[in-house]
């Protein structure tokens, strides 16, 4: 299991096995959205900011 | 012997959606490349490194990325699901209700203006409450009910001065009273695949705002008006979403060209994100012969 540190408030979060880079995940501690950005080794940053022409 | 497909996946974040998606690709053994929206770059001088794919999915959470992808690799000669001509329509809701009614598909009374005084005039022929909606944006974001002249002038005003020029086209459509709940309708080449409804307590029904869905069986009605609201469209992978009006009946509301299914695949059973890579390959074979 890889451990990642949340850049916004250093909170220590397991990814879950099948987490691929790319993917968004929540910070359990303070919610904020991150991207996963490699899985070997694990690293994440500040997803990005929801933009106008977001969706479907 | 046969040359073994190829197939792009073009994608900006990987969502549920698109984890499925892969997963699919790789239970039949497809050779494609995840392509990040963010990390491509189009040489127009060199097409051969797109045209390597017999087909791209385009995933794009961008509208402006996924559409720009989609006109450079169809000006290429790559098959692309969507097409760039159904990602043109879809995108925008003006262009979607042109169609629409071109083509006489049921959909809500909408109206279009360019200035706050012709779309304020517009709002008062139509009485109160109106809605008002960008005509690209999705996720149910920045509608606005507007239900008194005041609100109608803060609005306008609002969108005219804070917003980019898009928002000065003036998109108002009536406002449906509708039983709590929309439509959504997956649509698969000419096929009707599954569709949902999705219900929430909130006039915006869309399950990105919480809207919670339950399996919608496949009326005669729903598939008819879904197969022409495809077709006015041009076809291909669509998302229909349709509204219950209480005096026209069953309406198109919006037809979205890279659906959500997040909630979809687990309501209806159905493995989606597996027929969707049948669909890019199928897709990718007849441009092959």
């Amino acid at each position: 299991m890889s451990t990642v540190t949340c850049p916004e408030c250093e909170a220590q979060i397991e990814l879950v096995a099948g987490t691929e880079a790319g993917e968004i995940i929540v910070c359990s501690d303070c919610g904020v959205d991150l991207e996963v950005t490699s899985i070997e080794p694990a690293a994440v940053q500040l997803a990005p900011m929801e933009q106008e022409d977001w969706g479907e | 012997m046969q040359r073994r497909l190829k197939i792009g996946v073009l994608y900006s974040r990987v969502r549920v959606e698109e984890k499925w998606i892969f997963g699919a690709m790789e239970k039949r053994g497809i050779d494609y490349d995840r392509l990040d929206d963010r990390a491509i770059s189009f040489d127009l001088e060199k097409p051969e490194a797109w045209q390597q794919y017999d087909a791209v999915l385009e995933r794009s959470i961008s509208y402006n990325s996924g559409l720009y992808a989609l006109r450079m690799l169809n000006a290429f000669g790559v098959p692309t699901v969507n097409t760039a001509a159904v990602a043109e329509v879809c995108g925008d809701k003006l262009m979607t209700s042109a169609v629409l009614a071109r083509d006489g598909v049921p959909q809500p009374h909408n109206v279009a203006a360019f200035s706050t005084e012709a779309a304020l005039e517009a709002i008062e022929a139509f009485g109160y409450p109106v809605v008002l909606k960008p005509v690209v944006g999705s996720w149910g974001r920045l509608l606005a009910k507007i239900n008194d002249r005041d609100a109608a002038e803060a609005v306008l005003e609002h969108k005219s001065t804070l917003g980019s020029v898009q928002h000065s086209v003036f998109y108002i459509q009536e406002f449906i009273e509708k039983p709590g709940r929309d439509l959504r309708i997956i649509m698969i080449g000419d096929k009707v695949l599954t569709g949902m409804y999705r219900s929430s307590e909130h006039w915006i029904t869309n399950t990105a705002r919480g809207g919670s869905g339950e399996l919608c069986p496949i009326t005669p009605e729903i598939e008819d008006i879904c197969l022409r609201a495809s077709k006015a469209v041009g076809g291909g992978l669509l998302g229909v979403d349709l509204v219950e009006h209480p005096e026209k009946g069953l309406v198109v509301n919006e037809i979205n060209h890279t659906m959500e299914f997040h909630t979809m695949q687990p309501v209806s059973g159905l493995d989606i994100a597996g027929e969707i890579v049948d669909y890019v390959v199928k897709v990718a074979k007849s441009s092959d012969q």
